[in-house]
């Protein structure tokens, strides 16, 4: 595709800090090149900023590369903007043309407070990991690949649930603002292997307990999450939780 | 909200066969017989009561789920593009259902209210001409019932049909859904159900909404 520039008006969530009233701020930026991706439009724009003797945005990012899942943006009405399987940081700015408008806010939950600008608070998700999000016997140095045999179809679906790489675009993105795609991602990954065995039951039960504590929504099977996870997790692990759940209970013992 | 919902997918099944009988076009001579017989069994009275009280929980887990949902979100978006990513009416269960709801008000009113309780309230008078019979059997004629309410009555007829474009709505998210509440969701079978659910949507409601249009266009008699 053909190398091009644009100007841009950017409207962006502007928040001081957690009880601050937020509200939208408008910018203009020229000459932003197709090639950039739209955290460099950041950039560029807090450069400008910072020239200006103004605040820069705060915006979360780590890796720039799609794996870490830090650059949380709700872009045009989307998670992550426009493209599909898309992190904000792999998003490019050929995703967009010359005179184009963008809306740029934080993820919107009540489980994630906004912190300051667009980064939003997700420690609900470690939260939900270390209440079970794990396996506790300590298993030394990694053993060699075929030792313990495992069904091909099982390290398959084990292996894509432990592709989510936490960055809450399915609660930004759930009318529900429910977060059973990134739960259902991390029960399954454990769920399906021999290891995650033991504490099956116990870590479906606490985990779910302690996304509900945190305030997210309930799943109503809207399937927008998987339409807009960057890594394609499958609502097929939101059934499994489901189905974990529904064994784990009829199986505890009664406290 | 699955185990009541597939509660109430059974019932509409047994609910739209029955009234279905209209067409056998006899006067409504099956339809009668059977309706009396869906009033007077005892189990399936004792069935009604609980179809009644999964109902009052279905909605009331609907109501649940839609408020505790929306303080899940307290800020919403300035901007959002949900049709990019699903289907409306998947999220409008909340709506749809309470416009089912207020159509169900309409609809008991109509029919269960006079049936059930006929002698009781002043809604329904027993008339000679009211009561019909088959087999030997004085029956309670909700086939005339039927007539009444929609031959000439345009706007209840236009009423039920929108309460069953709602209702359409409503399982077409519904029917698919209640299975992957329980954990049903597999890469063979799922297409599968949800071909049923868009099937069984689809028949149920062109059915019950042929009844009421075809009354009043005389088309049964
Ligand atoms: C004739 C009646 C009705 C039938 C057959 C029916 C059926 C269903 C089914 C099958 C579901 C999906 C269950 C699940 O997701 O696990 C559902 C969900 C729902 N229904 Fe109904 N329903 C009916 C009436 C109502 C009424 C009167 C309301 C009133 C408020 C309502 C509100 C809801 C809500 C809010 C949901 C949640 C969305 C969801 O869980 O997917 N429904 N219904
Ligand atoms: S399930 Fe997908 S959208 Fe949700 S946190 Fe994991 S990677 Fe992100
Ligand atoms: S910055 Fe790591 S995924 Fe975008």
């Amino acid at each position: 595709m053909e190398h091009y520039h644009m100007n841009l008006t950017l409207k962006i969530w502007r928040q001081k800090n957690s009880n601050a009233k937020g509200n939208f701020e408008t910018y203009k930026v020229s000459n932003i090149s197709s090639e950039m991706s739209f955290l460099e439009l950041f950039d560029v724009l807090n450069e400008q900023l910072i020239a200006e003797g103004k605040e820069p945005i705060a915006f979360d990012h780590d890796c720039r590369e799609g794996i870490c899942g830090a650059c949380s943006m709700y872009i045009n009405g989307e998670a992550h903007g426009p493209w599909s399987k898309n992190t904000t940081c792999q998003l490019h700015m050929r995703a967009f043309k010359d005179g184009d408008t963008i809306v740029v806010e934080p993820w919107r939950s009540q489980a994630f407070p906004v912190l300051k600008d667009l980064v939003v608070d997700r420690s609900a998700f470690d939260r939900i990991i270390q209440a079970g999000g794990y396996i506790s016997v300590n298993t030394g140095n990694a053993v060699d690949a075929n030792a313990i045999p495992i069904d091909k179809k099982d390290a398959d679906d084990a292996f894509m649930a432990a592709a989510c790489i936490g960055c809450g675009a399915c609660v930004a993105t759930c009318p529900n603002g429910s977060a059973m795609l990134f739960v259902g991602a991390k029960i399954s990954q454990l769920a399906l292997l021999p290891q995650g065995e033991p504490e099956r039951e116990t870590r479906a039960l606490n985990m779910i307990a302690q996304m509900d504590k945190e305030g997210f929504g309930n799943c109503t099977n809207v399937y927008a999450c998987e339409a807009e996870c960057p890594k394609g997790i499958s609502v097929a692990n939101i059934a499994r939780m489901n189905r974990e759940y529904l064994s784990a209970g009829l199986n505890a013992d009664t406290k | 909200m699955g185990l009541t919902g597939f509660f109430l997918i059974t019932f509409l099944i047994v609910h739209c066969l029955i009234n279905s009988m209209i067409f056998f076009n006899d006067g409504g001579e099956t339809f009668n017989h059977w309706a009396h017989f869906m009033g007077s069994n005892l189990i399936i009275r004792t069935m009604e009561i609980g179809l009644f009280a999964f109902l009052l929980l279905h909605i009331f887990q609907g109501l649940m789920l839609w408020s505790q949902n929306r303080s899940a979100r307290p800020v919403r978006y300035a901007v959002n593009r949900p049709e990019k990513n699903s289907k409306w009416y998947s999220r409008s269960m909340g709506l749809l259902g309470t416009l089912i709801l207020l159509f169900l008000i309409l609809h008991l009113y109509h029919f269960w209210v006079p049936s059930r309780m006929g002698g009781i309230g002043s809604i329904h008078e027993l008339e000679p001409a009211s009561l019909s019979t088959y087999s030997g059997q004085e029956v309670h004629n909700l086939y005339n019932e039927m007539l009444m309410v929609f031959r000439e009555n345009l706007w209840v007829v236009i009423v039920y049909v929108l309460g069953v474009f709602s209702l359409f709505w409503h399982l077409l998210h519904g029917f698919q859904s209640a299975f992957q509440t329980f954990g049903l969701n597999h890469k063979r079978y799922t297409p599968l159900i949800k071909g049923l659910g868009v099937a069984y949507s689809t028949i149920i409601c062109i059915a019950f909404a042929s009844m009421p249009v075809a009354m009043y266009m005389n088309w049964v008699s």
